[in-house]
C-alpha cells in the first residue's frame, strides 16, 4: 500500500523538475549536443586562430613537393602546389563559419516577421505570397540560389543576401502555422479586447509563444545553409578571403581523384562532414528539448 | 473525384505559369548581353546590335515572354547560344541521363529508406531507432559531393572497383551502364535516406498506435502478421508524398553529383548554362525542372487520395 501511495508523488516530482529547468541545462545533459557543440567549437576556434596554430603556413608553396602523399612532416599530405593539406583543413573554415550563420539570422529575422504577418493578418496577401512560395520551391534551393551567384557574384556579401533571403520564405511558411495555432489560443481575442494594437499584439503577446519554433527552425536552416555555402564552393562560387576555403580546396583538386591524389580531396571534404554533423547533433537536441 | 482532380491539376497550372514568369524575369535579371557574349569583346557594336535584332532580344520583355512561352508549349524551346543547336534535342538526351541515374537512386533508396524508418518505428525510443534517425538526418544534410568523394576514395581509388566518372563509353550494354552509375547513385541515396525513413518512421508509429491495430492485436493475430497486413499499409501513405517531394531536391543533387562524376545530365546542363550565360538553354532547363516536380507533386496527390478511402470521401464531399 504504501509503495502505491509513494509512487504517484515522485512521478509528478520528476516532472515539475524537468519544467523547472532552464532548457540550457536540459541541452548540456544530453550527449548529442555536448558532441555537437564541442566539434563546432573546435572549428570556430580553427576559424579565428587556426592560421596561429597550424604547423605550417596554409599559403606557402613549394613547388618541389606537390602532390605529396600524407607523411610524418605533413599529415594530410600536400595540394598540388605543395601547400600543407593539414594546415589548410585547419584553416579552412572561416569563410562557411562567417557566411552560413548570418544567412541563416537574416532568414530567421525576416521569416519571422513574414510569417507573423501572414499568419496574423491572413486574407489575400497570404493567399498570394503562399502561392508564390510555392512556385519558388518547385525549383530546388541549390539551383536557384547559384543562379543569383551567376547574376550577382561572387562575395561574402552577396551570398549572405542571396541565401538568406532564399531561405527566408521557408522560415515564413513554418513560423505562419505556428502562428495559426496560436491564434486560436484564448489569450489572442482576450488581449484584443483588452484593446491593445496589431503590431503590439504579433511582436509582444505572439512572437515570445512562437520562438521555440524560431529557435528550432534557426538551428534546423544552419545545418542547411553550411550546406548550400559548401556546395557553392565546390561548385566553384567560393568566397576568396586570405584563408584557405575547404569547398574551394575539393573543387580545385577532385579531377586529381583519378590520378590517385585522394587526400587532397578527402580531408577538406571530412572537415565539412563534421562540421555539418556537429550543426546537426545540436539541431536534433535543440529540437527534442523545445518540441519535448 | 474529377472535380478534385480537375482544381488538383489548375492550381499545378497556375503555380507553373508564375514559375515560368518568375524564370524568364530572372533570365533577365541575369548581366551580360547575348550578342556580345556569343560575338566575343571584340566585334564591332553594330555587328552585335544587328544579332540581338536576330535573336529577338532588342523587342519588348512582354513580347518576348510570350513567344518564349508560346514557342515552349509547341515543343521548340529556341536555339542554345553556346552550341549554336536547338536546345531540345540537348536537353532530352540529358533529360534521359538523368532520368536513367534517379531512376538507379529511388530502386535503391525507396526499399532501404522504408525499412530503416519501420525498423526504427519498431523499436522507438530505444538506441536503435536513435541511430537509425540521427545517422539519417546526418546523411540527408552532409553535401551531395562530401560523401560522393568519400566513396570514389574507397570504390575507385583503394579497391578499384568501380569507376569515378559516370559517362559509359557509348553504346555500351545495360550492365556496364549500372556499373558506371552505381557510385554516383549513392550520394543521392545518402541524402534521401533521412527524408524517407523519418516519413515511414512517423507513419508506422502512428498505425501501431490505432485503435485498428490494437483490435487486430487483441483478436489474436500474430505480431508478424499485424504488422505486414495492418500497420505498414497505412504507414506507407505518407511516405509516397515524400518520395515524390523530393523529387525537387534530387534534381538539386543531380547538379552537384554530375559535375562531380562528369556526367552530361540536366543538372551538369543547368550548371554550364548558368556559367556560360546560355539563356534559352538555362530557362528551358529550369523549367523542364519545374514541370518534372509538379507532375511529381500531382501523381503523388492522387495516389495518395486513390489508396486513403478516408481521404476519397473528404475529398468527394
Amino acid at each position: 500500500m504504501s509503495e502505491i501511495v509513494a509512487m504517484p508523488p515522485g512521478i509528478v516530482v520528476s516532472e515539475a523538475e524537468q519544467r523547472e529547468q532552464p532548457a540550457w541545462r536540459l541541452l548540456l545533459r544530453r550527449p548529442a549536443f555536448v558532441i555537437g557543440a564541442a566539434i563546432l567549437l573546435f572549428w570556430v576556434v580553427c576559424a579565428i586562430f587556426g592560421t596561429d596554430f597550424a604547423p605550417h603556413n596554409p599559403l606557402a608553396q613549394n613547388l618541389f613537393a606537390g602532390n605529396k602523399p600524407p607523411s610524418g612532416a605533413h599529415w594530410f599530405g600536400t595540394d598540388q602546389l605543395g601547400r600543407d593539406m593539414f594546415s589548410r583543413v585547419i584553416a579552412g573554415s572561416r569563410s562557411i563559419l562567417i557566411i552560413a550563420p548570418l544567412a541563416t539570422l537574416l532568414a530567421t529575422v525576416l521569416g519571422t516577421a513574414l510569417g507573423l504577418a501572414l499568419g496574423y493578418l491572413g486574407g489575400v496577401v497570404d493567399t498570394l505570397v503562399s502561392r508564390i512560395v510555392e512556385a519558388v520551391l518547385a525549383l530546388p534551393a541549390i539551383i536557384i540560389i547559384f543562379l543569383f551567384v551567376v547574376a550577382l557574384g561572387v562575395s561574402t556579401l552577396n551570398e549572405i543576401l542571396i541565401i538568406g533571403f532564399i531561405f527566408t520564405p521557408l522560415i515564413a511558411r513554418t513560423v505562419r502555422s505556428a502562428v495559426q495555432v496560436e491564434r486560436q489560443l484564448d489569450y489572442v481575442p482576450a488581449a484584443r479586447l483588452l484593446g491593445e494594437r496589431r503590431s503590439r499584439m504579433m511582436f509582444v503577446e505572439v512572437l515570445p509563444n512562437v520562438m521555440p519554433t524560431v529557435l528550432v527552425e534557426f538551428t534546423v536552416r544552419l545545418g542547411y545553409a553550411i550546406f548550400a555555402v559548401a556546395t557553392l564552393a565546390f561548385l566553384g562560387f567560393g568566397v576568396q578571403l586570405s584563408t584557405p576555403n575547404w569547398g574551394t580546396d575539393i573543387s580545385a583538386n577532385y579531377v586529381l581523384l583519378g590520378a590517385g591524389y585522394w587526400w587532397e580531396t578527402l580531408f577538406p571534404a571530412l572537415a565539412i562532414a563534421t562540421l555539418i554533423i556537429a550543426i546537426n547533433l545540436l539541431a536534433d537536441s535543440v529540437e527534442q528539448v523545445l518540441a519535448g | 473525384m474529377a472535380r478534385y482532380l480537375l482544381k488538383r491539376l489548375g492550381l499545378a497550372i497556375i503555380t507553373l505559369i508564375l514559375l515560368s514568369v518568375i524564370i524568364f524575369f530572372a533570365g533577365q535579371v541575369l548581366p551580360g548581353n547575348p550578342a556580345r557574349s556569343i560575338l566575343g569583346p571584340l566585334a564591332a557594336e553594330s555587328a552585335v546590335r544587328a544579332l540581338d535584332h536576330q535573336l529577338g532580344v532588342d523587342r519588348p520583355l512582354v513580347t518576348q515572354y510570350w513567344s518564349w512561352i508560346t514557342g515552349m508549349l509547341h515543343g521548340n524551346m529556341g536555339e542554345s547560344y553556346q552550341y549554336q543547336s536547338a536546345v531540345e534535342p540537348l536537353l532530352r538526351s540529358a533529360l534521359v541521363n538523368s532520368a536513367k541515374l534517379a531512376a538507379l537512386a529511388l530502386v535503391v533508396i525507396v526499399p532501404l529508406g522504408i525499412l530503416g524508418g519501420v525498423v526504427a518505428a519498431l523499436n522507438v525510443g530505444r538506441a536503435v531507432d536513435r541511430i537509425i534517425s540521427l545517422t539519417g538526418l546526418s546523411a540527408a544534410t552532409v553535401p551531395e559531393f562530401v560523401s560522393g568523394i568519400v566513396v570514389i576514395v574507397i570504390f575507385s581509388v583503394v579497391l578499384k572497383l568501380l569507376p569515378a566518372s559516370a559517362q559509359a563509353p557509348a553504346g555500351s550494354s545495360f550492365f556496364t551502364q549500372l556499373r558506371y552509375l552505381l557510385l554516383p547513385a549513392v550520394p543521392l541515396v545518402f541524402v534521401l535516406f533521412g527524408y524517407i525513413a523519418r516519413m515511414a518512421r512517423a507513419g508506422t508509429i502512428e498505425a501501431l498506435e490505432s485503435d485498428y491495430v490494437r483490435t487486430a492485436t487483441l483478436k489474436g493475430l500474430r505480431r508478424q502478421v499485424v504488422i505486414w497486413r495492418h500497420v505498414l499499409r497505412n504507414s506507407l501513405l505518407p511516405t509516397i508524398t515524400v518520395i515524390a517531394t523530393q523529387t525537387g531536391y534530387l534534381i538539386g543533387g543531380l547538379v552537384v553529383v554530375e559535375t562531380l562524376f562528369n556526367y552530361q545530365g540536366i543538372g551538369n546542363l543547368i550548371f554550364q548554362a548558368a556559367k556560360d550565360k546560355d539563356f534559352p538553354m538555362l530557362e528551358a532547363g529550369v523549367l523542364t525542372v519545374g514541370v518534372v516536380y509538379m507532375v511529381a507533386t500531382v501523381i503523388a496527390d492522387v495516389l495518395t487520395t486513390l489508396l486513403n478511402p478516408r481521404l476519397r470521401t473528404e475529398v468527394t464531399q
